[in-house]
């Protein structure tokens, strides 16, 4: 174990006389980026659901559970809850109910409630302030780190110029690759994430991070929303392990002589 | 006595000049060694040398650089980014530097961005 970074130093010392000719060489690097919340005091993490809403090709709560879950399970030394996903927002609506005199909302049917834009998501918020429902929660599981949130996932769709890159030959032959501006109409998706981290010894919120995403396609290319979904999870993914764990990002850089 | 004046000035300049090359091949042999073990993984060991260097001839742009990156590889984020702007500062228009320096903002921007509630 001792021999070998002094074997690897006398290599170097050979080395520096070998390569003294190019004046910058470029390195492969990890920088290792601090977890944003202190984890130390928890054991487990149970990702309890999401109060959901957009389209209704994906199921934004099940399926965000289900991918952070198994994300965590990879990539976390927290244990990771394996238990049935809260139906929060009939919870929420329970108690939305109870609190305005069993009124059912305006416009919205009390057993479907329909959200399709963050206004939607607010009358059910105030589930997140509940710190003795999430501390009975915590009670349950052992208190864990308590993952919550509200993910919204909403068709968009949007026409303009874009700038998009065209081959053409040149009168000599040449193939050249020229940038060219077009009108088109694309549509996709907008993911909005909010994702409430809760101490579930205490029931208290203890950070909260929303996080966007949206990816655009050609109108002609009818991707199907939870292709979209995963692709856009894909980008949101290592910002939400981010906060719990440290992760190491690749990338390269230059030495100079 | 013009004369005598004349070269001491011309003795001093000359063995200024000698001292600030001696400066500077000696922290170019640290900054070498130091490419050479990270090129091989001793990142701690070449941190060590490009201190050395930067505290050899601190107007040595390259050592600060290098020392930049490899406290960002250790995750020492904010002591990069003063190694960063000290090689910037002593050579604002070296490509690499900025090139290394702006890929360092895009990860140290990350990390501050998020805000507690």
């Amino acid at each position: 174990m001792t021999g070998r970074p002094s074997l690897k130093i006398l290599s170097c010392i050979l080395a520096v006389g070998v390569a003294g000719c190019a004046s910058f060489y470029e390195i492969p690097i990890e920088t290792p980026i601090a977890a944003k919340l202190d984890v130390s005091a928890f054991q487990r993490v149970f990702i309890a659901g999401f109060i959901s809403g957009g389209t209704d090709d994906v199921d934004g709560n099940l399926e965000t559970v289900r991918l952070l879950r198994s994300q965590l399970r990879m990539k976390s030394n927290l244990r990771v809850v394996d238990a049935d996903v809260l139906p929060l927002l009939d919870v929420a609506s329970g108690r939305s109910e109870a609190a305005s005199g069993s009124q059912a909302r305006e416009g919205v049917a009390p057993d479907a409630p329909e959200i399709k834009n963050e206004k939607d998501l607010q009358p059910y918020e105030h589930i997140f302030a509940d710190a003795d429902y999430w501390k009975r929660i915590g009670e349950e599981y052992q208190n864990p780190l308590i993952v919550t949130g509200t993910v919204l996932f909403i068709p968009h769709s949007q026409a303009g110029m874009v700038q998009r890159e065209r081959e053409v030959i040149d009168p000599l032959g040449r193939r050249r690759v020229e940038p060219t501006r077009e009108y088109m109409e694309r549509k996709g998706f907008i993911l909005q994430e909010k994702f409430i981290f809760i101490d579930g010894r205490s029931g208290a919120q203890i950070y909260s991070e929303a996080l966007r995403e949206e990816r655009l396609y050609n109108q002609n290319d009818n991707t199907p929303a939870l292709s979209s979904y995963f692709e856009l999870m894909d980008e949101i993914i290592p910002r939400f392990l981010s906060t719990l764990s440290t992760q190491r990002v690749r990338g390269s850089r230059v030495l100079i002589k | 006595m013009p004369m005598r004046l004349l070269s001491v000035v011309v003795l001093v300049a000359a063995l200024g000049g000698a001292v600030y090359a001696d400066a500077r091949s000696d922290a170019k042999a640290q900054v070498e060694f130091g490419i050479a073990v990270a090129q091989r993984g001793l990142w701690k060991e070449a941190i060590y040398r490009w201190e050395r260097a930067t505290q050899i001839d601190p107007t040595y742009a390259a050592g600060h650089n290098n020392l930049a990156v490899a406290y960002e590889h250790e995750g020492m984020l904010d002591k990069a980014a003063e190694a960063y702007e000290r090689a910037l500062k002593l050579e604002p228009d070296n490509v690499l530097v900025r090139q290394n320096f702006e890929l360092f903002k895009e990860i140290h921007d990350r990390t501050t961005q998020s805000q507690n509630p």
